[in-house]
């Protein structure tokens, strides 16, 4: 283990492009969470499930919920953004996919560089992210 | 003279007020325990926001035992509000993905900023992760819950014996990378404020370290666990990654590990916000209160209290599934 007192920049760029980009992208993601999340339970725009009937529906499975409120699923819950509990999503979709514009950015970086291993690294960690936000994967009890 | 004992007798109190503060929260949860398994409320007296509230007060409690202890809120999110809070385990694994991916992706820019974070070693351990991450969630969605709460509890009841046992190297030997590690360039440089200089390390067994992240990514997905837990030790001990350095690449790797899974979970409707934002907001404030009291708590005491409140948890969510302790 080598270990020297040179205090020069040793965070290579792309990593500093992602840092800043997955800052931008938690901070955003966090702020409309906590935002949608106070007009949800405030009432400023109404709840597709009411809030009183929530705790007789929460203790079900997740396909009994759906059934019972007759909630979408995949991203067919953006038909109803307008519903309190909906909108909350928003945040918690920008959360998940904030890591999606990093991957992206870096791959210019690591292609000029004729890095192509890492090319091919970002772009197959970028196609597996969006395979599983596609909703396409069905599963179910 | 008098300022050193009045310093002293005010370290003490703020010392005793945390320590009261953690055993009171212990208290609280075995109570709490003891009346959700009499009487799991699925049209309890209590008001609609009384259980959010109190997810949130726990998710507090357990986000400022989290940081001191050393282990990610995720892993105590999930056994112990899916034992212990009458929320089907189907919202509590999809919240608990959001937990540990809302706290990977707050320390994650610092971290790779500091390189205690590495974006080479992590980015070929997270695709296989994440990967296997969507698999575990498609699997944990698609068989009964009871098998879901049984391994759940066998998985915990492992970790609390990984914690109890697991040795850490701050700085293994690794005389030289193999060859998978070397092509791909997973070495780098960082700056140890401990000692004031910089780091060289490498890593070793790079193709062990890849197929033990398949099985780390599926249980992440299958319980909705963050699993730094499993990360940490396999980077430090396994591939010989410094102990900093593993524990901030492993957080880093969740950010993309967690992302898929809670993709899964929500495009399959097992995301509530009125389960998931009270448990992600009231884990952060208290992570960032446990930060502060690095410090003052007593490292050590607040790692056999989680590993307690893991066991506890880890048993109940056993018996649970066995149908003994519903």
């Amino acid at each position: 283990m080598a270990m020297s007192e040179n205090n020069e920049s040793h965070i290579p760029a792309e990593q500093q492009r992602y840092a800043t980009l997955l800052n931008w992208g938690a901070r955003s993601g966090l702020a409309l969470l906590a935002v949608s999340f106070l007009v949800y339970i405030f009432g400023g725009l109404p709840a597709h499930v009411p809030l009183d009937q929530l705790p007789q529906v929460w203790n079900l499975p997740v396909e009994a919920y759906l059934e019972q409120t007759q909630t979408p699923t995949g991203w067919h819950w953006l038909d109803l953004i307008s519903f309190g509990d909906f909108a909350s999503l928003i945040g918690i979709t920008v959360l998940s996919g904030c890591s999606l514009i990093c991957l992206l950015a870096v791959i210019p970086t690591y292609a000029r560089r004729g890095d192509w291993v890492f090319v091919a690294i970002c772009a197959t960690a970028l196609l597996v992210q969006l395979l599983a936000a596609s909703g396409t994967l069905g599963v179910g009890h | 003279m008098l300022n050193k004992i009045f310093s002293v007798a005010m370290s003490a109190g703020y010392l005793f007020k945390a320590n009261a503060l953690l055993l009171l929260f212990t208290l609280s949860l075995f109570a709490a325990s003891a009346f959700a398994a009499g009487s799991i409320p699925a049209e309890s007296a209590m008001p609609w926001w009384g259980w959010p509230l109190a997810l949130f007060v726990t998710c507090f409690f357990l986000g400022i035992v989290a940081v001191p202890s050393g282990v990610g809120g995720g892993v105590l999110f999930v056994p112990i509000v899916g034992g212990f809070f009458p929320f089907h385990l189907d919202f509590v694994r999809g919240a608990g993905l959001l937990v540990a991916l809302a706290s990977a992706l707050a320390a994650g820019p610092s971290l790779l900023r500091g390189g205690l974070a590495n974006l080479r070693l992590a980015l070929p351990l997270a695709l296989i992760a994440s990967a296997s991450s969507i698999v575990g969630a498609m699997v944990g969605l698609a068989v009964p819950v009871s098998i879901v709460q049984i391994a759940l509890g066998v998985t915990i009841l492992g970790i609390v014996v990984l914690m109890a046992l697991a040795k850490k190297s701050e700085f293994p030997d690794v005389p030289a990378p193999d060859k998978l590690s070397a092509a791909l360039s997973m070495h780098g440089v960082f700056h140890d404020a401990a000692r004031g200089q910089h780091i060289n390390w490498q890593v070793h067994r790079t193709v062990m370290g890849l197929m033990l992240f398949v099985g780390i990514g599926f249980l992440a997905g299958l319980f909705g666990m963050g699993a730094g837990w499993a990360n940490v030790p396999v980077l430090n001990l396994l591939m010989g990654a410094p102990l900093k350095v593993s524990a901030g690449t492993s957080s880093f790797i969740l950010t993309l590990v967690d992302s898929s899974a809670a993709w899964i979970y929500l495009n399959k409707g097992a995301v509530l916000a009125m389960i998931a934002v009270p448990s992600v907001i009231g884990m952060m404030l208290g992570a960032m209160i446990g930060a502060r009291l690095l410090h003052t708590l007593k490292a050590s005491a607040v790692r056999k209290l989680v590993i307690s409140l893991l066991l506890f948890a880890g048993l109940r969510a056993l018996l649970k599934g066995l149908g003994i302790w519903l």
